[in-house]
């Protein structure tokens, strides 16, 4: 396997590189749903913005599927980060 | 259709969640490793991997005391034992139970006698070594608070991936995106498991469907007095190591820990939430759970919300789980209804149920059999949350 490969770094908060992307795939792991949950790509603060793009065409080339068959993860609300201490000071509707 | 690549076998387990890769795995190295799991989603897909994994021992009754404690013995050796590739993230760093009331403190001075002879390392703090183990606490109101510093709490989808990952090298099998759609029984005995993606026949079935333990028992005409409740949670962003027990309290309501990546995970239970699965009572679930969490912890009034969520909680009449085989249905098992504390036992639960299966001697005693509410045998556990 190439360096440049095993060092490219495909999710930044979560520091994983694309060689760690493709052994999780290899292991068997060949939905978003488990990557995200068993190393955390895409769960930091940047909510996967770049990274879920790059590991489902990863899943869908080695696995041979198309990339519309790979499922998006749910994106679960709140979309943007909002402190708690805000939140405490919400009005009820 | 992809159908399973396998028709018969010893044991089918329904559910891929912690209870039923422990079960697998506990078969498996039991010595009956023609075992299969039957998964509709991926693993760890339902509770397991939306819940707050906390550890525990600091319980009220005896069996729940060892339950938990044998289970924290078994964290402690799991990345050996199941030859992991990533770490459980087993985090020690204790439980800081508080008492808001005269009462809770002495209910929690009982369970700590008990807990005590059952050699569980928990402790009354006073108020000076509270302000010692968590600096920042607001503790008005406070009463007392107990202390046990092997608590903790694990990753759970790693847990039930070291589970699995091991029973699969034992022999074991494991089916996800398959949904059970039916159970075949006869004569008051199980024939077989019917699949979206084909039939398995076996004469064992262990039910460990979570939330779904209710329509998996109806498949083979058992009724289950369990019941499904949403429980809600949230994640931070994360920040610099800050607080390094689990914070919880019965009265208050609350936990709230500490990830070992930073980020705080928090919750309370639902007992004044509106009764809706609307988007609108996760805002009422952020808002209440914020002013819970930034009134007994100040300093983290300025962390930001990555994330929430919901799982469920499948609840019994004692909120206990019922383990073990169904009076009248010969090889029909259960391991259900644990209350929203499933996370922490499994370890041992997984064990228990592999010697039932097996016809083995049990390790520990117990009385969680579907037959005590009949019976009127309830176990009457005064710490749950
Ligand atoms: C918000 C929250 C916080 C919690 N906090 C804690 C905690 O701190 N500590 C603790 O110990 N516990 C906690 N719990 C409880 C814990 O999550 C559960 O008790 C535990 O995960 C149960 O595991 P399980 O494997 O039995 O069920 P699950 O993880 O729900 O697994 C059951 C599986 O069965 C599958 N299934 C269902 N029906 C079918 C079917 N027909 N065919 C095929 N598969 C099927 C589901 O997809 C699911 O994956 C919490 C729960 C919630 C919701």
């Amino acid at each position: 396997m190439s360096n440049i490969e095993d060092k490219t770094i495909i999710c930044r908060c979560e520091d994983i590189t694309l060689a760690e992307l493709r052994d999780m795939i290899k292991e068997g792991f060949t939905t978003l749903d488990e990557i995200k949950r068993i190393s955390r790509l895409g769960m930091g603060p940047c909510r996967g913005s770049n990274c879920l793009e790059i590991a489902a065409r990863e899943i869908a080339r080695m696995t041979g599927r198309g990339l519309a068959d790979i499922k998006m993860p749910t994106n679960r609300p709140p979309n943007s980060g909002i402190k708690l201490g805000v939140l405490a000071g919400e009005e009820d509707e | 259709m992809r159908r399973m690549n396998k028709n018969t076998a010893e044991v089918v387990i329904i559910g891929g969640g912690v209870t039923g890769c422990s079960i697998a795995y506990n078969l498996a190295h039991q010595g009956c490793r023609d075992v299969v799991i039957l998964e509709k989603s991926y693993l760890a897909s339902g509770s397991t991997g939306r819940c707050g994994a906390g550890i525990r021992q600091q319980w009220g009754t005896e069996m729940n005391c060892i339950l938990s404690r044998e289970s924290v013995k078994l964290f402690e050796e799991m990345n050996d034992t199941l030859n992991v590739k990533r770490d459980i993230e087993f985090k020690q760093k204790g439980y800081l139970l508080l008492a808001y009331s005269e009462r809770e403190m002495n209910q929690f001075e009982k369970n700590l006698a008990l807990q005590n002879s059952l050699v569980i390392p928990s402790r009354r703090v006073s108020m000076d070594e509270i302000r010692k183990i968590v600096s920042y606490l607001n503790l008005e109101g406070v009463k007392g608070a107990t202390f046990c510093p092997t608590d903790g709490h694990a990753n759970p989808f790693r847990v039930t991936q070291a589970y699995a990952g091991e029973a699969v090298r034992l022999g074991a099998k494991i089916y996800t995106e398959t949904e059970v759609l039916d159970i075949k029984t006869r004569g008051g005995k199980i024939q077989g498991v019917e699949t979206d993606r084909g039939f398995i026949s076996t004469e064992n079935v262990v039910n460990a469907a979570g939330g779904y333990a209710f329509a998996v028992s109806s498949m083979a005409g058992i009724k289950l007095p369990v019941k499904s409740e949403r429980h809600e949670i949230l994640v931070t962003e994360p920040v610099e190591p800050l607080l390094d027990p689990m914070v919880m309290s019965f009265s208050y309501n609350i936990y709230c820990q500490q990830t070992p990546e930073g980020t705080f995970i928090m919750g309370y239970g639902p007992e004044d939430a509106p009764e809706s699965f609307s988007i609108r009572s996760s805002r009422y679930f952020l808002r209440k759970m914020a002013s819970k969490v930034t009134s007994l912890l100040p300093v983290l009034s300025n962390l930001r919300v990555v994330r929430q969520w919901a799982g469920l909680y499948n609840i019994t009449p004692d909120n206990q789980p019922i383990l073990g085989e169904v009076p009248g249905l010969d090889g029909f098992y259960l391991a259900v209804g644990f209350s929203g504390h499933g996370f922490m036992i499994a370890p041992m639960v997984g064990i228990l149920m592999a010697e039932m299966i097996l016809g083995k001697d049990l390790s520990m005693e117990h009385k969680l059999d579907l037959g005590r509410f009949e019976r009127g045998e309830l176990i009457l556990e005064p710490s749950v949350v």
